[in-house]
């Protein structure tokens, strides 16, 4: 068992979403950074829709009432086992008794907690994303607060070959970790400052020239109301030209509405399913690690490309979590760790 | 059927049958759902005026390794819509809702909307009733319908400071639009009435009372019979 000592400031237990349940109104959900997600999972040996925690801007505090393996990725929350740094984006099995600790987001904005076998979470519709707006799924429908409780599920076969090579490493401290990581080079928070590359939404066409223009030359900044929901940005306003009435159709993650007030919002996890809001964009998938770690404050610029390079981009991406998959199997079945 | 496809995000498209909210255009997109099965298809979102399908482009990538993704999933959607030709889609079901209209708990706006349009609030309960609304889609919350069909003379702008909380199962109207609320949310419609039923169902498969092409009717019941209900609810 894992007791919450701290929640930090908001934390939920997230998977890779609930897919499905759209046309009756039900929000996607699951992890934002999605990527970030998935690779926790697969670095341990999870199935990598298995359940995670989400941490936000600052994280929380936790104790290990028993060993445990884990893994952490995504934004740089500068975690500390009993005072040790721990590396992320590798397996770590963290004796019993001990301490885990966040601090504030140094980098990215969302950071990522696996567990062997998955965070055991309330299912709703099939997914174990916390569901805020109706109050189900996850821990209780809602964000940790201080003095939960969470536990693990079964471990898979490799899980328990990752713990049997760290239990066996000669490490004097909290903890032990592999020496092999997933290379976060890949994952594109760690480009900040590059362009969130987009390609043309469906309503493209009704902006103003000049609007279109300072919406790939300007940069937006990051508004604090922004959250799961949608990244909501401020800068050099986005008008129509013609002034059309929009009717509600779905939207997707990654979409970029643009309200009357001409400030873009982009679309995120507890995105609604449809909106009435012209599309002037749309964020490739490769670029959504890149949404879910911008925090309030970050100034962005989007890049237009082709939609069949995002569609590359995707496939591209798609291809090298496969890869990391399988040569991280290969590793623990050579036995290095 | 005349149609338009364009990329919504790279694993998904939108199928675009109409620019209006019309029956006729309705009654396209339910076709169009009904007529689509595909594996690597994950998701169908239809709404006023076309479909919305998530696809797995990794899957389609596998069986079309030459290919654009996007683009093998146009080629099977506009097939699908060739094949429908004139079939119509099935007919949905007709449901009635109960509800309380009125009082300053569940139909705090009635009032209002009654004077804005020169009625008496008995005048708006009959014409809120008297009509068949057709749920053109899910949306904005689990279970809420986008009920099209309601009398014109009963239409009033927003509210345009929105409230705060809005119980689950009110009533309410937002311009030509009626809608009920199935979750406590904020909102800013006029709301006229309550009720008891549970429109988001979610210990069931699926977890909306109502779904895209049923048909709505109305119907009053006094304070008693509404608590009545609720208890059996």
């Amino acid at each position: 068992m894992i007791e919450v000592l701290e929640a930090g400031l908001f934390t939920t237990i997230q998977d890779s979403g609930r897919a499905g349940y759209q046309k009756y109104g039900v929000s996607v959900g699951g992890a934002v950074d999605t990527v970030a997600h998935r690779l926790a999972n697969i670095v341990i040996g999870n199935d990598e829709n298995d359940a995670t925690l989400e941490m936000t801007l600052q994280g929380a505090a936790f104790h290990f009432r028993e060993a445990a393996l884990l893994s952490i990725t995504g934004g740089d929350m500068q975690p500390r086992i009993d005072g040790v740094p721990v590396p992320m984006w590798r397996p770590v099995y963290v004796h019993k008794g001990n301490e885990l600790r966040f601090g504030n987001a140094v980098k990215g904005a969302r950071t990522y907690i696996a567990v062997a076998g998955g965070f055991q979470a309330d299912e709703f519709l099939g997914s174990a994303s916390t569901y805020l707006q109706a109050g189900f799924g996850g821990h209780e429908g809602r964000a940790f607060q201080k003095g939960g409780t969470l536990e693990r599920n079964r471990s898979s076969a490799m899980s328990e070959r990752i713990v049997d090579q760290l239990t066996e490493k000669r490490i004097n401290g909290p903890f032990a970790a592999s020496d092999w990581w997933v290379s976060d080079m890949a994952v594109p928070m760690n480009n900040q400052g590059e362009a969130i590359r987009v390609f043309e939404g469906r309503h493209h066409h009704l902006f103003e020239e000049e609007s279109i223009r300072s919406f790939t030359e300007e940069a937006y900044q990051v508004d604090t109301k922004s959250d799961r929901m949608g990244i909501r940005l401020k800068g050099e306003p986005l008008n129509l030209s013609v002034k059309e009435e929009i009717i509600s159709e779905p939207v997707t993650f990654g979409t970029i509405q643009v309200p009357q007030n001409g400030q873009p919002i982009v679309l995120l996890a507890d995105r609604q399913t449809t909106g009435g809001y012209p599309k002037l964009a749309q964020v490739a998938s490769a670029d959504f690690s890149k949404l879910g770690q911008v925090k309030p404050g970050d100034k962005v610029r989007f890049m237009m490309i082709p939609h069949r390079e995002a569609e590359r981009l995707l496939l591209e991406q798609e291809q090298y979590i496969r890869w990391c998959r399988s040569a991280i199997r290969r590793k623990v079945e050579e036995g290095h760790i | 059927m005349k149609h338009i496809i364009e990329p919504l995000g790279d694993q998904s498209l939108f199928i675009i049958v109409g620019e209006e909210i019309s029956p006729d255009i309705h009654h396209r997109v339910q076709a169009i759902v009904e007529e689509m099965d595909a594996t690597w298809i994950t998701e169908m979102v239809p709404s006023y005026t076309g479909v919305a399908v998530y696809y797995d482009a990794m899957q389609l990538r596998k069986t079309y390794p030459h290919s654009s993704p996007y683009e093998r999933a146009a080629a099977y959607v506009s097939a699908c819509i060739d094949s429908i030709a004139g079939r119509e889609a099935s007919s949905g079901r007709t449901i009635d809702i109960p509800v309380c209209y009125g009082g300053d708990d569940f139909g705090p706006d009635l009032p209002a909307v009654a004077e804005h349009n020169g009625l008496t609030e008995d005048e708006v309960i009959e014409k809120h009733t008297s009509r068949e609304y057709l749920v053109y889609m899910l949306g904005f919350a689990p279970g809420f319908p986008f009920l099209g069909g309601m009398d014109g003379e009963i239409a009033m702008p927003r509210k345009e400071e929105p409230r705060l909380k809005i119980p689950a199962g009110s009533v309410g109207i937002a311009g030509s639009q009626t809608g009920v609320y199935p979750l406590e949310t904020p909102g800013g419609w006029q709301l006229i009435g309550r009720t008891p039923l549970s429109l988001f169902l979610p210990e069931k498969t699926p977890p909306s009372y109502l779904q895209p092409g049923d048909k709505v009717r109305f119907f009053s019941v006094t304070r008693e019979a509404y608590e009545q209900w609720e208890e059996e609810e």
